[in-house]
């Protein structure tokens, strides 16, 4: 983590912020994507853009920049009034974003990329040369994985040296190497006096990395703070709003109190192995061995790139193992495909949602698709059963279903639940979770660890992978490190905290620490 | 201050009754279906004196229809996954071809040939589809190449062309003067697939390959068995279709279902069904096959020349689609 | 303060996405193949025919030459991300107008109407792509329609084919440049890919209709005028549209309303050959140019086998579907 910034509190109260948008709003039909939201960043701040999934952050973000134009509002920039024709637009006055979803089209190179953009190949590249990365602008954008064009997008970014640098949650599939990365350019641009929004919904960098703080609710800002005077309670306190807030606590105290925490290194009779996992080899992987038993959470701590994602495919069967065993409850397991995987009962929740969901269909065709997955099950279906079926699984994870009839309509928290309503409907022995949080808001997530929590205490076994580490040992039984697609170490999970984790994950050992 | 809310106040009526359509899309359909036979009828009295909505006329129309409202059915299906199979007029053709030539033997033997012929083309489209992975497109253009070659060879052989007592009763006859044998056929059919997509395993499959096939593919589902399934499905459609339309003309001709491809296509687009997958139904299948027969009705009785009919036609297509776009608020 | 693990500060961290022979395969491997087949086919061809070399390449090169233009047209609009069914229509309209309107016009006249009718063309397919973006109907059922419109049109200009065209003009396409016995068909088409599309696909303009068709949200992010650059692409195509309907003309001396009839499911096939993906922003036009003579010389060796001309369709569909499988077979390895 970064230095605290410092100084930042003393603002300068005279000069007009940097940028000042009163009451933009904005609509789609009868969706109200903004009600009317005011924002203002002085200049020489980091700027945090809070808020739960739909409040309307993107949106803004979107208004701002030239991507969407809006319907009421205005926004002006350094005292004068800005209306972005389009994002290239925005950054020549001083707007620079960089979205989620690169500007980077897969089937050009990076040069041809850049090119198009009319950005100098030599800037971009010195940028990211500052950045201590290196890649080289002959290839074929589509070959390069999504952290690295993230990288790119920024690099390009800086290069119009902006007054405001807007990150849409950059971080969110940054491993943590180029998420610090990150925060050093931020920190660049406020000794600059220039100034950064950004958005994420990880608290803790939030805590650590921002001035101020402005937070949405339903199309609207509800407050403005400082970071570091509120915590994260006052910030998920105001972006829930005060009562949901505090019934969300009791509720979650309550689970927590009914649901067995994770006991660290206590004595217990070993349960039956779900799972086991011998020497396994596949793409990075190099030989991992772990047992996932009965009523445990695992937890997988690794970089980007590590093996994680392959060790997941491998074992839900999307990608073939290359050496190694597996055993499924006691019995050989060598899944070719996904179908093999399920019938075994494992199952997978990929990380990215957009893989698992049919958009167009219905909660519930998406919760119970599983169910037909073979010819013997092409026949009639008992709608009531699928129905019972259907519902159970629903309220067990507390999908808003008001928006049901279309999974893309949903909020990308509750899109994250049907992805894993589907198994609880289709019924498993171990569940796999990559990053299961990502890109979902505060609430959601503490629905979802509290029902991971739940779901081991019923027996299920779970592998748990996230790209935020704060949220192993809130959730995990034991914690196993990879790096150089092997284990590194294997920590309890009330004692993997993000120093020993971040050391393990680079493969140092604990004592190098000190070094 | 913001104007935004009160305009949404303002509007919320419309919105209800646009929320209203877009959830029931065939309901627009039928109105310009409606609106299509009225403007017929008032030619038709204008031109012949005599009104067009009569019992004969409607039972004439859905006679027509059948063997299209057949071919696009499987058409439907197929587009449901987001394909698109264009070699079903061919297809067709010689499944008529093949049951005429097989029914110097007998009536049974002919229609299961024609209805193989059919099974058989589809088939190799869905092997090429769905397991090795080859754009529609460009498979079915190949099948219905082979197939357009082959029936060239064929129908330059003598051999009796027999159409059969059943096939042509199913093709043109009428029972009590009003109700068309085939469409008992067609009736059947659309009550199959309309049930089958909605309460049916594989009905739910099709949708799910045709929305996000990765999704599906994770779900567990073996995509290319259902692809291979809807091609021999469609396949089948086809040749029905083929059979009803020589039961028609009592007619075997290579030209016999040329015309139907294109407007198979049409009558599910019109219809509805995204072209890209995952949304659809055959209801509306249905619909758009009645909205391009009466039009074609309406264009004869224009005495329109061939060149308009095209011209008219292709506009048509256009135009609905952006009308059913628009109501249904689809990207 | 927490300590900032050490790779972070010191090492830079470089990303190798692939190597570059293998990029290199996967952006050209394609088109080179598709020459190897064409050449292949050659001594298979000679052994079979009686005439001479020249007159066999003449023979070749006069009976592509609609196609490699509608082939070139349909590739454009493909790589911008769309398809267009209508292009045979389109083709069968400035073949029947051009007939029509040159039977009495001396060889400049006949040039000067020429260009007239590329602008008119380009137009027209930039009309198509007009209503395409404006009214964000998917382009198959845009295109669709405008092929009954265009076929209605033909139907009107010209009821049954007649008409004809100058002799000189005609001598574009059938003759040869003077003692070299190049074909003038071969070098027209080479002309137009030289002085068209050449310039514009390494520029701006050609880099945007890639992008466009290799991500359009994406390339919307990047500030490209999505809307702007897929009309562009219709445009274009629409001038080789317009040069495929007069090479029709020039080659077989009449207009003939049905005559494009068959050129845009052909012209879609010689697209997939020529290696450009249905999904948009891959490929380029020197394989399909390939693409389009190996389609025409394998139907001329299929003739000149004596093959029943129909067993001709089967064997082309047959190898269509061959070749488009063993293609994604060899791409699928190539990009895993």
């Amino acid at each position: 983590m970064p230095p605290p910034p410092s100084g930042s509190d003393a603002m300068n109260d005279e000069a007009p912020p940097l940028l000042e948008a009163r009451g933009v709003a904005k609509h789609y039909g009868p969706v109200v994507a903004l009600r009317s939201a005011d924002l203002s960043v002085a200049a020489g701040e980091v700027h945090a853009l809070l808020g739960a999934n739909g409040a309307g952050k993107s949106t803004l973000v979107k208004c701002l920049t030239g991507v969407i134009r809006q319907d009421a509002g205005t926004v002006s920039v350094s005292g004068r009034a800005s209306r972005p024709r389009s994002p290239m637009h925005a950054a020549r006055i001083g707007l620079a974003p960089v979205f989620q979803d690169p500007a980077l089209v897969p089937d050009l190179s990076v040069a041809q990329n850049l090119r198009l953009t009319g950005s100098s190949v030599d800037a971009v590249a010195s940028q990211l040369d500052a950045m201590s990365l290196k890649v080289s602008f002959r290839e074929l954008v589509g070959d390069l994985p999504l952290p690295i064009l993230r990288m790119l997008d920024l690099a390009r970014a800086l290069t119009h040296d902006p007054q405001l640098l807007i990150l849409d949650e950059i971080t969110a599939a940054l491993p943590s190497d180029l998420a610090e990365r990150v925060f050093d350019v931020m920190n660049e641009r406020r000794e600059r006096g220039r100034s950064v929004l950004f958005i994420t919904h990880r608290l803790a960098e939030v805590i650590a990395t921002c001035d101020r703080a402005t937070i949405l609710r339903d199309g609207q800002d509800v407050g403005t703070m400082v970071p570091r005077e509120g915590g994260e309670a006052r910030i998920v306190e105001i972006m829930l709003g005060p009562e949901a807030a505090r019934a969300e606590a009791e509720a979650a105290g309550r689970k927590e109190a009914e649901v067995p925490a994770p006991v660290a290194g206590a004595e217990e009779e070993e349960a039956a192995a779900v799972l086991e996992v011998d020497d396994l080899r596949v793409g990075v992987v190099q030989g991992i061995s772990f047992t996932l038993r009965r009523g445990e959470i695992l937890g997988l701590a690794a970089l980007e790139g590590q093996g994680q994602d392959e060790l997941f495919e491998a074992l839900a069967g999307q990608r073939r193992v290359e050496g190694g065993e597996l055993r499924m409850e006691g019995k050989g397991f060598r899944p070719r495909h996904p179908y093999d995987a399920i019938r075994r009962r494992i199952v997978l929740v990929p990380p990215d949602r957009l893989l698992a969901l049919l958009p167009q269909r219905s909660v519930r065709e998406n919760v119970s698709a599983p169910l037909y997955n073979t010819p013997l099950r092409w026949g009639p279906i008992n709608m009531r059963a699928e129905g019972r079926r259907v519902r159970r699984a629903v309220d067990a994870l507390q999908i808003d279903m008001r928006a049901a009839r279309q999974v893309r309509r949903l909020s990308g928290g509750n899109q994250q639940k049907v992805t894993i309503a589907r198994w609880l409907a289709s019924g498993f022995a171990a569940l796999l979770c990559n990053d299961p949080t990502r890109g979902i808001d505060v609430g959601t997530k503490r629905q979802v660890y509290a029902l991971l929590r739940e779901l081991a205490a019923d027996g299920a076994a779970i592998l748990f992978f996230s790209s935020e580490l704060a949220e192993f040992p809130l959730v995990c039984d034991r914690v196993l490190t990879i790096y150089g697609g092997r284990v590194t170490a294997e920590l309890p999970g009330a004692a993997a905290d993000e120093a020993t984790l971040l050391h393990a994950m680079h493969g140092l050992e604990a004592d190098e620490a000190a070094a | 201050m913001t104007t935004v809310p009160e305009a949404i106040e303002r509007e919320s009526r419309l919105r209800a009754a646009q929320r209203f359509l877009v959830d029931n899309p065939v309901i627009v359909l039928v109105g310009v279906l409606v609106l299509l036979f009225v403007l017929t009828d008032l030619v038709n009295r204008n031109e012949t004196g005599e009104p067009f909505i009569t019992w004969n006329q409607l039972s004439t129309t859905l006679l027509v229809a059948a063997p299209l409202g057949m071919i696009a059915a499987g058409q439907t299906l197929v587009m449901l996954t987001g394909g698109v199979d264009l070699s079903v007029s061919f297809t067709a053709t010689a499944a008529a071809f093949a049951m005429s030539w097989q029914a110097n033997n007998s009536t049974a033997e002919g229609i299961l040939a024609g209805l193989a012929v059919g099974l058989g083309i589809g088939l190799a489209n869905g092997i090429g589809v769905g397991i090795f992975k080859v754009n529609p497109l460009i498979m079915t253009l190949g099948t219905s190449s082979v197939t357009f070659g082959l029936l060239s060879i064929y129908a330059g052989r003598a051999f009796e062309k027999v159409v059969p007592d059943l096939v042509s009763t199913l093709g043109s006859d009428r029972f009590f003067d009003y109700l068309p044998a085939n469409l008992i056929l067609w009736a059947a059919v659309a009550a199959a697939i309309i049930l089958g997509l909605r309460y049916t395993g594989y009905g739910r499959m099709l949708y799910a390959v045709g929305d996000n096939e990765v999704a599906a593919r994770l779900a567990g589902v073996r995509t290319w068995q259902v692809l291979v399934l809807v091609y021999a499905l469609c396949g089948l459609f086809s040749a029905l279709g083929g059979l009803l339309l020589v039961g028609f003309t009592n007619n075997p001709d290579l030209g016999l279902a040329s015309p139907y491809l294109l407007q198979s296509v049409a009558a599910v687009v019109i219809g509805g069904t995204s072209i890209f997958g995952g949304w659809g139904s055959y209801s509306g299948t249905i619909v758009g096959v009645l909205i391009l027969t009466v039009l074609g009705s309406l264009l004869t009785l224009l005495n329109a020349e061939e060149w308009q009919r095209q011209v008219i036609y292709g506009s048509i297509i256009i135009v609905l689609t952006a009308i059913y776009a628009r109501v249904s608020g689809s990207e | 303060m927490t300590t900032a693990p050490a790779p972070t500060a010191a090492a830079a961290v470089e990303f190798r996405g692939a190597e570059p022979w293998r990029r290199a395969l996967r952006l050209h491997g394609w088109t080179i193949a598709v020459w190897l087949v064409l050449l292949a086919m050659v001594p298979y061809w000679r052994s079979l025919s009686q005439q001479d070399f020249k007159f066999d390449v003449q023979a070749l090169a006069i009976d592509a030459l609609p196609l490699c233009f509608a082939a070139m047209a349909q590739a454009v609009v493909v790589i911008s991300g769309g398809i267009d069914l209508s292009i045979g229509s389109l083709m069968g309209v400035v073949n029947v107008l051009s007939a029509r309107e040159m039977v009495d016009m001396s060889f400049r006249q006949a040039l000067a109407f020429s260009l007239l009718l590329i602008v008119l063309t380009a137009l027209a397919s930039g009309f198509t792509g007009a209503i395409i973006t404006l009214t964000r109907i998917p382009d198959i059922v845009v295109t669709l329609g405008m092929l009954f419109v265009w076929q209605g049109v033909a139907l009107w200009i010209m009821e049954i084919p007649g008409g004809g065209v100058p002799i000189d003009y005609s001598d574009l396409a059938v003759g040869d440049l003077g003692s070299t016995g190049i074909p003038n068909a071969a070098v027209a088409v080479f002309a137009a890919f030289l002085i068209i599309w050449v310039p514009l696909r390494w520029l701006r303009p050609g880099l945007a209709i890639y992008a466009v068709g290799s991500n359009r949200n994406s390339a919307y992010l990047s500030g490209i005028g999505v809307a702007r650059t897929r009309v562009g692409a219709y445009l274009l195509a629409g001038v080789f549209t317009g040069l495929a309907g007069l090479a029709l003309s020039a080659s077989s001396g009449i207009g003939d309303p049905n005559s494009g009839a068959t050129y845009t499911l052909n012209s879609v096939a010689a697209v997939v050959l020529g290696g450009v993906s249905l999904l948009g922003g891959v490929g380029g036009l020197i394989g399909v140019i390939a693409a389009a003579y190996v389609l025409t010389l394998s139907k001329i060796i299929l003739l000149l086998r004596g093959t029943d001309p129909n067993y001709a369709n089967v064997y082309q569909g047959a190898l269509i579907i061959l070749v488009v499988v063993i293609g994604g077979l060899l791409t699928r390895k190539t990009r895993s």
